[in-house]
Parts: C-alpha cells; sequence; structure tokens
C-alpha cells in the first residue's frame, strides 16, 4: 500500500478572521475611566440597578444606562472557585482563586482573582478591595486591577444584595 | 390561514461604519422607536424574535446579548433565526398560527463593518466537506450573472439600469447610505471586482438594524387604524449544491408564485432582497413584475444591512402601501448564494 492509499483519519484546516471589535460606547466610557483607576458603574434610569462593568443597557428594562455611577473599589465575594487545573497560556500557577466580585453600591457582579490570603479562609460574604498595577502600566482593562485582597471588615449576608423584584 | 397584519415598522439610519456602537445600542432606538409609534410596550408582545448571524460578531451566541436591547423582566417567550431577520417574521408568523401568540416582535441586526464580509458569509454559508472553499459572495453572484448574460435572459444596459434608479431612488428613503447619483460613463468606468460584477452592481458594507411588530386580526386594531395584512408568505430552497442548479432559472420560486397564486394579482409596488444588480432583471421578469414600480426605496445597492435587508423589503412593502394608500404589495427576501433560499410576501390594505 502506497503511501497515497493510506486512508486518512483525520484533515486540519485551520481557519481564521479578523474583527476590529468595538466595545460599545457604554463600555468606551466605562474603559475610559479605569484606564485613570476609576471604577463607574452604569444605572437603569427605570429600575435602578447600578451596572458594572456596564454593557449599554439594563436587560431587565431593555433601555440604556445612561446614568454614570462612581464606585468604590471595596465590596465582597459573591462566590468563589479554587482552580486546580492549569490552563494553557494562563501564567497563574494553580491552585488559585477565582471569585465573583460586588462591588459596593453595584448590583451585578464580575469576575476577578483573590489573593495575599490562604485559600482555607476565603468565604462567601468576605470583605476584599482592588489591589492596582503601577500607575503608570494602566491601560482600558480591568487587569489594571492584579487582583483583590481581604480588608479587615465584617462580613456582608449577601441574602441581602440580591435584586429587589421589580 | 388565520390574518396576521404588520401593524409597525422601524429602520436605524444606514451607517458605512456605526464606530463604537455595538449591537445592542443599534437595536435599542428602533425598538423604542417603534413601541413610541403606537404607544406600547414589551408587555404587549406575546412573542419575540430576532435574526441576526454571530459570524458577524465574531463570537458563538452573540445573538443572546442582543436580548439585553428589550426588556426580558418579567420573563419573556423568544426566538432567533440565524439568517435574515425575515426568517425571524415568517416564524412568528407561524407561532400566531398556531395560536401561540397574538402579537410579535421582530428584530434583525447586523454590522458588516468589523470583519471581511466576503469571508464570513462564505463560513456561514458553504457548505464544505473537508475543509472551507471560501467562495465569496460577490464571485458566486457573478457566477449567475454570467449564466444570465450568457442566455440573453437580461443585458448590461439593464445592469446599469438598475445601478442608477437605485441611486436616483435612494430620495425616496431617509435611511439609505448610499445617494450620489450616477451616469452611464460613471458606471462602465469602475473596474470589475468579479466580472461581470464592478462595485456598482455590489451592495454597500452596511451596518444598522431593523425592527417590525405584527399583530392577529384579533389585536392589530387595538394597536393602529392602518394595518397592512399578510395576504400570503411562502418560502422555498434551492439546492445547497451549487453544480444541482440551474442558475438561470429558479423552479422553486416559480412554485411559490404559483402557491401564493400571484399570476392573478395585480401589484402596485414590489420591493425585492436584490443585493446584486442583475438580481432585480432577472426576479422582475420570473415573478412578471416589468410594470411594476419596483424597489422604489432604492433596495440593498444603496443600503445593505446584513440580516436586516430582506425584513426591510417587507418593511418598506408595508410604508409603501401604508403611505400611498395602495393596494397590493409584493416584498421578496432572500439568503444563501445565488438566490438559494427566496421568500415572497404578499401585503395587501383593506378597507
Amino acid at each position: 500500500m502506497s503511501a497515497e492509499d493510506t486512508p486518512k483519519d483525520y484533515s486540519e484546516s485551520p481557519i481564521n478572521l479578523e474583527y476590529f471589535y468595538t466595545a460599545g460606547s457604554a463600555t468606551t466610557r466605562f474603559l475610559n475611566q479605569v484606564k485613570e483607576g476609576n471604577i463607574v458603574g452604569q444605572a437603569c434610569p427605570k429600575c435602578k440597578a447600578v451596572y458594572v462593568p456596564p454593557r449599554g443597557s439594563c436587560p431587565r428594562c431593555g433601555v440604556a444606562t445612561d446614568i454614570e455611577v462612581p464606585l468604590t473599589d471595596k465590596g465582597c465575594i459573591e462566590s468563589f472557585t479554587v482552580v486546580h487545573i492549569p490552563i494553557p497560556g494562563n501564567p497563574i500557577v494553580p491552585p488559585y482563586v477565582c471569585a465573583m466580585i460586588r462591588l459596593d453600591g453595584a448590583n451585578i457582579s464580575f469576575l476577578h482573582l483573590i489573593q495575599e490570603v490562604d485559600i482555607e479562609q476565603i468565604r462567601i460574604g468576605m470583605r476584599i478591595q482592588a489591589v492596582w498595577k503601577p500607575k503608570e502600566e494602566w491601560t482600558h482593562s480591568l487587569e489594571n486591577i492584579k487582583w483583590f485582597a481581604p480588608i479587615d471588615e465584617p462580613d456582608i449576608d449577601v441574602a441581602t444584595l440580591r435584586f429587589q423584584e421589580l | 390561514m388565520k390574518k396576521v397584519a404588520i401593524i409597525g415598522y422601524a429602520q436605524h439610519p444606514i451607517l458605512k461604519n456605526a464606530g463604537a456602537l455595538n449591537e445592542v445600542e443599534l437595536i435599542m432606538p428602533v425598538v423604542h422607536q417603534l413601541f413610541d409609534d403606537l404607544g406600547i410596550g414589551q408587555k404587549d408582545i406575546d412573542f419575540t424574535c430576532s435574526g441576526s448571524c454571530d459570524y458577524l460578531q465574531g463570537a458563538a451566541f452573540a445573538f443572546v446579548e442582543g436580548l439585553s436591547a428589550i426588556q426580558t423582566n418579567p420573563p419573556i417567550k423568544e426566538s432567533h433565526v440565524e439568517m435574515d431577520a425575515a426568517w425571524a417574521m415568517y416564524e412568528s408568523m407561524l407561532k400566531i398560527q398556531m395560536g401561540d401568540a397574538q402579537t410579535a416582535l421582530i428584530y434583525g441586526f447586523g454590522k458588516s463593518s468589523p470583519g471581511d464580509l466576503n469571508a464570513i458569509i462564505s463560513l456561514q454559508m458553504d457548505p464544505y466537506y473537508i475543509s472551507p472553499l471560501w467562495p465569496d459572495r460577490v464571485s458566486l453572484a457573478a457566477l449567475q450573472a454570467r449564466v444570465l448574460l450568457d442566455q440573453n435572459i437580461i443585458t448590461k444596459e439593464q445592469m446599469l439600469t438598475t445601478v442608477v434608479e437605485a441611486r436616483a431612488n435612494s430620495k425616496n428613503n431617509r435611511n439609505a447610505l448610499i445617494t450620489d447619483l450616477i451616469n452611464e460613463s460613471d458606471y462602465f468606468s469602475h473596474a470589475m471586482i468579479s466580472s461581470p460584477l464592478n462595485n456598482l452592481d455590489c451592495p454597500p458594507i452596511s451596518d444598522g438594524s431593523s425592527a417590525m411588530i405584527i399583530a392577529s386580526e384579533e389585536k392589530a386594531y387595538e394597536f393602529t387604524d392602518q394595518p397592512i395584512w399578510i395576504e400570503g408568505i411562502d418560502h422555498r430552497i434551492e439546492s445547497s449544491n451549487l453544480g444541482a442548479r440551474d442558475l438561470s432559472t429558479s423552479a422553486t420560486l416559480q412554485a411559490s408564485i404559483n402557491q401564493l397564486d400571484l399570476e392573478n394579482i395585480k401589484f402596485d409596488i414590489a420591493e425585492l432582497h436584490t443585493q446584486f444588480s442583475h438580481e432585480v432583471p432577472f426576479l422582475k421578469s420570473l415573478l412578471n413584475l416589468q410594470d411594476v414600480p419596483t424597489n422604489l426605496s432604492g433596495g440593498p445597492l444603496i443600503g445593505n444591512v446584513m440580516m436586516c435587508a430582506g425584513l426591510d423589503a417587507i418593511g418598506k412593502t408595508y410604508e409603501s402601501l401604508k403611505d400611498n394608500q395602495l393596494k397590493h404589495g409584493l416584498a421578496h427576501a432572500t439568503s444563501g448564494p445565488c438566490l438559494q433560499h427566496n421568500m415572497l410576501v404578499h401585503l395587501e390594505t383593506q378597507k
């Protein structure tokens, strides 16, 4: 049997599409503030829910979130997981903690890292604050925050953070 | 069949490049405009259906994000087609026929500016077997144009006339993207992209969105004095194997014509989802529209929002009938290479 006759089990045919991605005008306003070290959420004019990071609309009400709401970089852990498996391309060495961060005054949470604490001590409701990179490294990204670290404040009962029904 | 009417339609101004506006920010204004025009809200909508293409955004399930543009609390019944929103309208029509809804909101959106549209549509449409063949939409259209010219079914002069008229008709369309007029020498001085098509024969890269509301007979008059009735709707598909098709005609379109009994209707206007100039004389001939004013909105050649332009053909037919007190309109939507899918919609005004 010659090489040409050998049945082929599979064939690789990588495809590639290039895009010029835009964040949207609302997220652009947010990222411009992040570049300056500020976290500015956006509120729904109808239900008053505060979104961070904002995507430009309130998915509950279907209206633009055009009210800017400056927020602190403090909040609490809404939920977390300990990652034990290395992810290709990710420079962080396991085990490490990914958490849903609920900033004070916000109605939604976002993912970020928790560091500077024993993993066993991390718990839902724990108070945390952003640890920023040096100012000269700031870009249009939430990666300006290296991670969140615990602060010496009493835990929050996350049940009190639930969305109020309209 | 239950009677269903179009009761509203809104279109975002067609943009060459929407820039920082994302899809949600494109959809919200048209949906709000439609609601405000009719004095209603999402609570009055039983079923919501959108049409878009995730490849355009370059993200899996990108269409889900589009739902952030409408109110989804309390929870809504919704669906999506990975097609032009004309098919979202078709699905909504079926929902009403089945008795599951009395009213439906349809919206479509597309930004072609961020990527290479030819490559994107190729990946969406190409029924490849081992690896992508990458035929681009313009070259595929050119194959059909060549067949039609070669068999004297259409002429190069008809293509020229189509391009000139589309631009002249753009004055009727406040949302048109291309409004500058051209003459014969302009047309023939343009270099070919894929012969026999030059870039004036092809639609512009466009960003935008559109929305429509349809309602059952019971509900239509609650919201408007001027419903326009969907008297007939038919969608058929040619083979996905281009080599198995006769590109000089369309057996499936002929079947739709017979199904809707179009031979016996005197149409006042028609809006065709014709993205390339040769498709206008071809479809006018197949649909027997030689004496019917066609694409008075300018059609896709003066603004072609992907996944909206088919819905826009239906919407523009609706607007034309409503604004000019006309009786019968024919709208056409297409998908796939070389007019593979064709949907015909017969709209009628009734006193």
